[in-house]
């Protein structure tokens, strides 16, 4: 018998290490021919961080700072170029997977080659929903055979019947009620918020433990965006399950996450529980991103927004030697453009990657 | 007199399902120096009340009725010919939503930016890349950036150049749609500063057309909310965002995220409607909680609730 432990709140359910993705640039016929090095985008250069289950970990950056690569590789619709993810897997899944799978205290490392139904049942723990509900779900397919599809795949429930009581729960659940009314009907007859329901329907009906959200709202209209956030939260409430939510919005990661990591060019530059980085932020970046976020007070139309830092993120091709922040930095010291700043807790879970912070 | 003054607009769209009415009845105003801010979901017609204002709006669809005055002159009443000679882009321009795409892959910035000037103004190239680099400066751009093609440039130094060009030929009008959506929150951040000394410096009427209401906060004297093709409140911004009185409004408001406070938010239930058939009454009383037998039958003036702020709703009155 493999070991099996029963997962406690108190221990991570994904615990990701040093995670990388690499991703190579085509290269000209001349440099080909001259033997220049091969080139890479850095996407995600080395990031760790642990979720649990009950929270909503959240991952903010602007756009390019491999927040969605993140969450790609963490439901392995990518293979990374380097790291860990080490996933503790249900009792009921653990107990199917050859014991040269876990590597300590039954964790399973996602990011090694696993036997074939190992990596499958793996598969069905960790779920996404896509940013676009117009473009993830198939237009061709019935709503009804959109969430039998992954019941087939995986061989759940045995006859047609069995089938369609656990797709009636499942929209029941997210709330497209009566489900026989939208059941037979196409994505093209649902509203932006029906389908993006539809799209959590889907990534639910395998009683996933950890579901990763790429932009669940971003797409859809402000009046309808809190009927969705509710909705994560109403179906987190019933189950044990861990969000990643990945977006660009400090306002809806402040009001939906537990902790919040700040992403810049591939690397984590802050981390820690939301209040703390909101209102507590201690990198130059996160101050300045919290700094940009409009509110809604007419007040502000008096008033030049105070963004203390310059210029646009460059691309991830060309990262610059040393803290990959230093040429917009405001703080930047001669230390910054030569070294990388560790990681350092300045307080208990809250954690910075900069060199203000260290003692001289 | 006012700057702009919009009465009884109609724009509709006259496709093989139906009639569309895109924009249906709406009337406003706005003088020079001011910023009129326009939200509303998506498909309530804001981007087309927006063409409708340049006499762009694309077929199948065309102003039905109502009038447009500009500074004295109909704009409903001018030839296709007279528009694009004296009003588009002389008098009024247009930051269009995506202006990342809105610029030629294939010309440099200063041909570009030369193009309005030659053609309107008569202007030599040489005078014209004078003024562009004015022009640039004043958008907060480096003057080397003329000799560069669209592709070498950011997202940020895109949207300034078109920002530059849109206030190229000294327009009494601006309008800006969705000008900030495609960029990230920290360019954003920099473009709506400069969105405001534009404001100071230039004494134009400008109009802002976003769904974010944290951004029309940031930006508008007066704020107009529209819904289903028409204006359901319209006041200073003071009053709409303080004194909301439209129950879409207050829905919209309470919708809204805010970085620092832990309220809950709510959201509206059901969906706009389908602006071929809209509903008879309120378009809005499918959605919302106050509805009253009246609200179904008879559909809701703009009223005057309080000095210039007027509402559209049987609740009041």
């Amino acid at each position: 018998m493999p070991p099996i432990r029963v997962r406690g709140m108190t221990e991570p359910v994904v615990k990701v290490r040093d995670l990388m993705k690499y991703f190579p640039l085509r290269r000209g016929l001349k440099e080909i021919i001259t033997m220049k090095p091969k080139r890479f985008v850095r996407a995600v250069d080395g990031i760790s961080f642990d979720m649990y289950i009950g929270e909503v970990f959240c991952l903010v950056g602007e756009s390019g700072c491999g927040k969605t690569t993140t969450g790609r590789l963490i439901t392995r619709l990518l293979e990374p170029t380097g790291g860990h993810i080490y996933y503790k897997p249900t009792r009921e899944v653990a107990s199917q997977i050859p014991e040269k799978c876990f590597v300590e205290d039954g964790y399973v490392d996602l990011a090694q080659k696993l036997p074939k139904h190992a990596d499958k049942l793996l598969r069905r723990e960790i779920q996404i929903v896509f940013q676009d509900p117009f473009g993830s779900l198939d237009p061709r397919m019935k709503v009804y055979d959109i969430l039998k599809e992954p019941l087939i795949v995986h061989k759940i429930g045995g006859s047609e019947e069995e089938r369609r009581e656990i797709i009636y729960r499942a929209l029941s659940e997210v709330k497209l009620v009566p489900p026989e009314q939208f059941m037979n009907r196409y994505p093209h007859m649902l509203s932006g918020g029906q389908r993006q329901r539809v799209a959590f329907a889907r990534a639910m009906i395998l009683k996933p433990t950890v579901v990763v959200a790429d932009e669940p709202v971003s797409m859809l209209d402000v009046s309808i965006r809190a009927e969705i956030l509710q909705l994560m939260l109403d179906l987190q409430a019933n189950r044990d399950l861990a969000y990643l939510f990945i977006t660009h919005d400090l306002a809806v990661a402040s009001y939906l996450c537990t902790k919040i990591a700040v992403m810049y060019l591939g690397k984590i530059v802050e981390m820690g529980p939301t209040d703390e980085v909101i209102n507590n932020p201690q990198h130059p970046y996160t101050k300045a991103l919290i700094a940009a976020v409009p509110e809604p007070d007419p007040k502000n139309r008096f008033k030049i927004r105070e963004v203390p830092i310059k210029g646009e993120v460059p691309s991830a091709a060309a990262i610059p030697p040393g803290c990959r922040f230093h040429p917009r930095c405001p703080y930047a010291m001669d230390r910054c453009s030569k070294e990388e700043p560790p990681t350092l807790e300045v307080k208990p879970g809250h954690y910075v990657s900069c060199w203000l912070h260290v003692r001289k | 007199m006012a700057l702009l003054e919009v009465k009884e607009l109609k724009t509709y769209y006259y496709t093989l399902r139906g009639v569309v009415k895109a924009v249906d009845n709406v009337s406003f105003s706005l003088e020079r120096g001011e910023v009129l801010g326009i939200a509303g979901e998506s498909g309530c017609g804001k981007s087309t009340l927006a063409w409708a204002l340049l006499g762009l709006v694309p077929p199948p669809g065309r102003i039905a009725g109502g009038r447009i005055v500009l500074d004295g002159i109909e704009l409903t009443k001018l030839s296709e010919h007279d528009l694009r000679k004296k009003v588009r882009w002389k008098k009024v321009s247009m930051i269009f939503q995506g202006a990342m795409n809105a610029l030629t892959p294939v010309f440099t910035i200063e041909d570009q930016l030369a193009e309005p000037l030659m053609i309107h103004k008569g202007m030599h190239k040489n005078e014209a890349r004078e003024k562009i680099a004015q022009m640039l400066k004043a958008v907060g751009l480096d003057e080397t950036i003329m000799k560069r093609y669209p592709h070498e440039l950011s997202g940020g130094q895109k949207q300034r150049v078109i920002i530059a060009m849109a206030l190229l030929l000294n327009p009494d009008l601006v309008i800006a749609d969705e000008p900030t959506t495609a960029l990230d929150v920290i360019v954003q951040a920099q473009i709506m500063n400069l969105f405001k000394q534009i404001k100071k410096k230039y004494n134009i009427g400008m109009i802002f057309i976003t769904h974010d209401l944290s951004l029309i906060a940031e930006i508008a004297d007066k704020v107009a909310i529209m819904y289903a093709g028409k204006i359901v409140e319209i006041g200073s911004s003071d009053q709409v965002f303080g004194n909301p009185r439209h129950p879409y409004t207050q829905g919209l408001l309470r919708s809204i995220p805010r970085i620092r406070s832990k309220e809950k938010i709510t959201w509206i239930p059901g969906v706009p409607p389908d602006l071929v058939r809209p509903p008879p009454g309120c378009r809005f009383f499918p959605r919302c909680k106050y509805v009253k037998e009246q609200c179904r039958k008879e559909e809701p003036k703009l009223k005057e609730v309080e000095p210039g702020h007027f509402v559209a709703c049987h609740l009041y009155g």
